[in-house]
């Protein structure tokens, strides 16, 4: 029963006050534990916000070429000027003075900087998106087994993972993308593949304990014993009783797997170990947030605007992200991990 | 207590033999070699230093060197798993016990790993330590008081804050801080070399910019921890009793509320470190962070193997005296 009252609404730890009876709940109609979650997720401004910001920005990722004023790729230092600043900032040099055609100025070759940020939304969405789905697939698996099946399967599966745990996660990443990042395999897709890989293979260890806390107290309760009575085999009773009971922590654990890797991206990309940036003139991925911010800092007292536009850009997004992650879990009343 | 602490120790050996042969793996995976120079070194020159750093052995194990040894008609069984363990890597992990890495391949053999990382990691240290005093001395308080005002301006301004605090990640901060500083106020936040040999006034700004992270975590965390214990028994009991509100706090609600405290400062232990890799880059700091990422560009393999070893080690390390901890202090861990 126990897992039941964690879905059962109930006043957040943030907030003490009953929940105050409203519309179809004091007509007696009932309501359904989405719809419960929904509407408290939804009265939460700041999750809406984070909400809409990150589907303005797969907006954003889908309609580039739309959006971006030039083409992100072209290299043209006659017209576009090399460290040209941004549109609002005069600057002695004409070549150099912003102007509203490349709103925040170019790159060391004449690149527009707000097309390449427009486009580097792509590669940072799929990062932060891509690597979460792996990471569910290889550890909520991991969480249910270790936890449903117990006994030696769980010893050895909860021994790997505390090895996988104590790896520090931004050092496997940086010695991955090392090693690997000159092979064959590293310079697929210039490196966004290896990058991807990377982000997917350690990460998986919270997303396994927490299933496997959460399998752990639901295989006691009554209406699995019931299911099992029932004669349902192991399969129907993890995947139909004991998975979508499980769901709400693993649903809260995953929002927060994003921000982290938008975030791994930058930092592999500022120490130049990221993803390397395309110039085919039609790439459909030409840059990063991360290369950005790596020939951002190498430039930032010419053209302080290549360095602050996509900081900017990694921390609204994490911060929209976190907001996302804040409401869901207040939403679905799952407990901040210790 | 032995028992449960002997056991946790312990741990640290598998997690670092683990870490060590995946490195250990992955850089043999590397493409290029220590000798790689723009002019090619001659085959012989090249032959030599690989004899010179046992880098002609097999990789993993050497069977070939049992059998020659075997075939010398050698019984000793010591003499044998010697010639049989005489491989690169378990050569690399026999000299991990007396801390020796090995040369740094940037230096071409003049220097080695655990040199540089004796000379850069106490400066690493310092600016660790000021961010981690700097996060816990404030942001204990801060969490305190948000929560004994709960709902007031203090707890939601403390919220906003630790909120961007957990979400923007420390590099941003960093690179806002150096634009802002040295473009808005003509201060460069850049500091000359001699000024990070003692514990001066350099370390501020980089240990608070590193700090931050683990100060917001800290906030939240104290927070909510605190405002669970308020609402506890043994709090309302205390304040039937005609406690004063300072016993209250104090006795009854921070002995119990700041134990989960202690499970954050493992995982700030690695945000420490990974945080001082790009902080320390930013901001110019001469320490092991710095020198890392210079090792990264120079590709320099043993230097980022050693180095990141030595952070592993240290993580785990640190994991597991907030382990031991946190069984010193809830007696009812040492029994999970």
């Amino acid at each position: 029963m126990a897992a039941r009252a964690a879905l059962r609404p109930r006043p957040t730890t943030d907030d003490p006050r009953p929940t105050p009876l409203r519309g179809a709940a004091r007509l007696g109609t009932p309501r359904s534990l989405r719809g419960d979650a929904w509407r408290r997720f939804r009265r939460n401004h700041l999750a809406i916000a984070g909400a809409a910001y990150l589907v303005l920005l797969v907006g954003v990722a889908a309609f580039a070429p739309a959006i971006a004023p030039q083409n992100p790729v072209r290299t043209d230092v006659k017209v576009a000027g090399a460290y040209r600043q941004a549109a609002w900032v005069e600057d002695a040099n004409p070549k150099r003075t912003g102007s509203w055609e490349y709103p925040l100025g170019t790159d060391s070759v004449g690149r527009d900087v707000l097309s390449r940020l427009v486009y580097g939304a792509r590669v940072s969405l799929l990062v932060g998106f891509l690597p979460a789905v792996a990471i569910l697939a290889i550890g909520v698996p991991i969480g249910l087994v270790a936890g449903y099946l117990g006994g030696l399967v769980d010893g050895l599966l909860m021994r790997i993972t505390d090895v996988v745990y104590a790896f520090p996660a931004l050092l496997f990443f940086i010695v991955m993308q090392v090693a690997l990042g000159e092979t064959r395999f590293g310079g697929m897709l210039n490196g966004l593949v290896l990058l991807l890989v990377t982000l997917s293979v350690l990460s998986w260890t919270g997303i396994a304990r927490v299933v496997r806390g959460a399998t752990l107290e639901l295989k006691e309760a009554e209406f699995v014993l019931a299911a099992r009575s029932g004669g349902a085999g192991i399969g129907r009773v993890i995947g139909r009783h004991v998975l979508p009971n499980a769901l709400a922590p693993v649903i809260v654990a995953a929002a927060f797997l994003a921000p982290g890797a938008i975030v791994a991206e930058a930092i592999l990309g500022y120490l130049g170990i990221g993803i390397r940036p395309d110039v085919a003139l039609d790439a459909p991925l030409p840059s990063s947030w991360g290369t950005m911010i790596f020939d951002g800092y190498r430039a930032w007292q010419s053209q302080a605007w290549m360095l602050i536009a996509p900081s900017l850009a990694v921390a609204l997004t994490t911060l929209a992200c976190t907001f996302v992650g804040d409401g869901l879990r207040d939403a679905l009343d799952v407990r901040e991990g210790r | 207590m032995l028992r449960f602490v002997l056991r946790r120790v312990l741990w640290v050996v598998p997690v670092v033999l683990v870490v060590a042969a995946i490195t250990f793996a992955l850089m043999h995976r590397a493409p290029g070699g220590p000798w790689d120079r723009v002019k090619p070194i001659p085959a012989a020159t090249r032959a030599n230093l690989d004899a010179k750093f046992g880098l002609d052995k097999p990789i993993w194990i050497n069977p070939g060197a049992l059998r020659a040894e075997r075939d010398r008609g050698t019984v000793n069984p010591f003499v044998l798993g010697r010639a049989f363990a005489d491989s690169q890597f378990l050569n690399y992990l026999g000299n991990l016990v007396l801390f020796d890495f090995g040369p740094s391949y940037q230096s071409r053999g003049t220097t080695t790993v655990q040199e540089i990382i004796g000379a850069k990691f106490p400066v690493s240290a310092k600016l660790g330590m000021v961010g981690l005093v700097f996060a816990v001395v404030v942001g204990i308080p801060l969490g305190v008081l948000a929560a004994l005002r709960q709902r007031s301006w203090v707890d939601h301004l403390t919220l906003a804050v630790s909120t961007v605090g957990v979400a923007v990640p420390s590099f941003v901060i960093a690179i806002m801080l150096l634009i802002v500083l040295s473009r808005r106020f003509g201060v460069s936040p850049l500091r000359r070399p001699e000024e990070w040999d003692g514990l001066g006034r350099a370390y501020l700004l980089p240990g608070i910019v590193l700090g931050l992270g683990v100060l917001a975590v800290l906030v939240r965390l104290t927070r909510s921890s605190l405002l669970e214990v308020k609402r506890q028994d043994h709090v309302r009991t205390a304040r039937a009793k005609g406690l004063a509100e300072g016993m209250v706090v104090r006795r009854h609600m921070l002995r119990n509320g700041l134990i989960p405290i202690v499970t954050v400062l493992g995982p700030a232990g690695a945000e420490l470190i990974t945080g001082s890799i790009i902080v320390e880059t930013i901001f110019n700091v001469p320490g092991l962070g710095r020198e890392f990422v210079d090792a990264i560009a120079a590709r320099d393999y043993s230097m980022i193997m050693g180095t990141t070893l030595f952070y592993a080690a240290l993580i785990a390390l640190a994991n597991v005296a907030v382990d031991v901890a946190y069984g010193y202090l809830d007696p009812r861990i040492r029994r999970a």
